[in-house]
């Protein structure tokens, strides 16, 4: 019987679990998936709950209720990968072998990688809303604010759902809006990016939206440190942004047993080869989800397009075929705008987002790059896709891993530099 | 996106001014980019554009500020003075690459 192992039950994995239990033969070959929590965390919901537009029922499940028949649940910390002797050590001792090996560890926040970041002002002024207890407490927060200086932070890139941030602070405006608070606040967008939007064609589209709500933006802020007393965040070159709320996102690092494995980058992030998705240096360790190094975005949608792909590969691989499927980068998102509204996105490593309708050419439903009502309601009915559907390894009509030009306004500029 | 000219050389480059060609960078280029952002090359900033330029071909994107530290042994401080006000964005244009981005 031969081995595959897949460390972490999040979206990558346990998607994984359910498209391989699918088809590779039982009497074959063995699936065991390893997590340290109990517990799955829906986390695009994250975003909603400072608001009481979701609370704990939306987010969290069991993990062990979306891991399929035929697959061995372990619950334990992983030390590290012996990627030499093709062994995985438990914290608690003990350890499993493998002979194909899925990396799905994902990624978390690091607030101590900012100095100061966890002083006094940490979950008194200072937040995140990444976390279950982060937006939990930042929703008890908001409940208290009387209105002031409202900061909206991104400490460093890469970051999970890197649109996430934005949807923050227009749903913080809508919000402010109704409770009667919004003239009292003054809303700042910090990131150390060159602009709230980077990519020419959503910066066009999109870049009245700040000024609109209005949304101070300060860029190029790379933060040194936090400054507890002043309640204030420094950049490395000084600049200063005064807060009495901040809501930044932490530095976003790998896990910690990928760094003890030797595995990683300087992030904790696994080298993995952006089409085939299998790890630069060993051919039987596969790298899924946030756990990659790869340009893609770090988001579910990317995990679901991938796990198409990897699912393929693992194939190839185990029958000592060329892996043949390729990754071609796509991702999709929608971005909250607030008032019900919303923004889709869709791309790849080569087409940034354009104009168009999605999944269908044409008749859509849903528009690309346009704000519209359909979009919000696509982001809320995905959270029920999201638990019955897509975590199943479930197909999705229309919806192929490989990002369509079709239905797309791409002018010339929309085509990413080689 | 439009053309340039840069001592004699025509390069591709993007409203911005970024780069859209990179095999028509070299390091005249780089130093006429670097002219025209108030930056005169030393071997102190060759060091950072460098390093870019090795880990664009292995990662496919300019590196940040950390990997620029960790991986690149460049501390922050140096990069700021070599490149003031967003030297990611600065060394990457000099580079002849993309400046960082996010997905939107």
């Amino acid at each position: 019987m031969k081995k595959l192992l897949i460390l972490g039950a999040g979206t990558a994995g346990t998607m994984m679990a359910n498209r391989l239990r699918k088809k590779l033969s039982t009497a074959e070959w063995s699936i065991d998936i390893v997590d340290q929590y109990a517990k799955h965390y829906y986390q695009p919901g994250f975003l909603f709950m400072p608001f009481g537009i979701y609370s704990e029922k939306d987010v969290i499940k069991p993990k062990c209720k979306f891991i399929p028949r035929g697959v061995r649940y372990v619950e334990a910390k992983i030390d590290r990968i012996d990627a030499e002797h093709n062994r995985v050590f438990f914290d608690s001792g003990g350890h499993i072998d493998y002979d194909v090996l899925i990396i799905a560890t994902g990624v978390k926040t690091a607030p101590d990688q900012t100095e100061g970041m966890l002083g006094n002002d940490w979950r008194n002024r200072v937040f995140d809303f990444y976390t279950f207890e982060g937006a939990s407490r930042l929703h008890d927060a908001l409940r208290e604010w009387n209105g002031g200086k409202l900061v909206v932070h991104i400490s460093e890139m890469p970051i999970k759902c890197p649109v996430a941030p934005l949807e923050f602070a227009f749903l913080t405006d809508w919000w402010l809006t109704e409770q009667r608070l919004r003239d009292k606040t003054e809303i700042t967008y910090v990131t150390p990016l060159s602009g709230a939007f980077t990519k020419p064609i959503a910066a066009k589209v999109l870049g009245h939206l700040l000024e609109e709500k209005r949304i101070k933006v300060v860029t190029d802020f790379n933060i040194g440190r936090v400054d507890n007393e002043q309640h204030k965040i420094v950049s490395w070159d000084e600049k200063e942004v005064g807060y009495d709320l901040l809501v930044t996102v932490p530095t976003n690092i790998g896990d910690a047993a990928i760094e003890r494995s030797g595995l990683g980058d300087e992030l904790n992030f696994v080298p993995t080869n952006r089409h085939t998705l299998q790890s630069k240096q060993h051919e039987n360790i596969f790298v899924i989800g946030d756990a990659t190094d790869l340009p893609s975005s770090k988001a579910g949608s990317v995990a679901h397009f991938q796990s198409e792909v990897l699912a393929k590969n693992i194939f190839h691989y185990i029958k000592d075929e060329a892996l043949e499927s390729q990754f071609d980068g796509h991702a999709n998102c929608f971005i909250e705008s607030g008032y019900r509204k919303a923004f889709l996105l869709d791309f790849n490593y080569d087409v940034q987002p354009v104009l168009g309708k999605y999944p269908l050419p044409i008749v859509g439903p849903f528009s690309l790059l346009r704000e519209t009502r359909l979009n919000h309601f696509g982001k809320l009915a995905f959270k029920w896709i999201y638990w019955n559907m897509l975590l199943k390894g479930a197909p999705m009509p229309g919806v192929g891993h490989r990002m369509s030009r079709l239905g797309k306004q791409i002018p010339l500029e929309a085509l990413q530099p080689a | 996106m439009t053309q340039k000219q840069l001592n004699g050389v025509t390069i591709d480059v993007n409203d911005e001014g970024y780069m859209t060609n990179h095999a028509q960078w070299n390091r005249d280029v780089a130093a006429a980019l670097a002219k025209e952002e108030g930056v005169e090359l030393t071997e102190g900033h060759w060091k950072v554009l460098d390093f870019i330029d090795k880990d664009f071909a292995e990662k496919g994107v300019v590196p940040g500020m950390r990997r620029m530290n960790k991986v690149g042994g460049i501390p922050t401080k140096d990069l700021y003075s070599l490149f003031p006000d967003g030297p990611i964005k600065k060394a990457a244009k000099i580079a002849g690459y993309p400046k960082p981005v996010s997905c939107v």
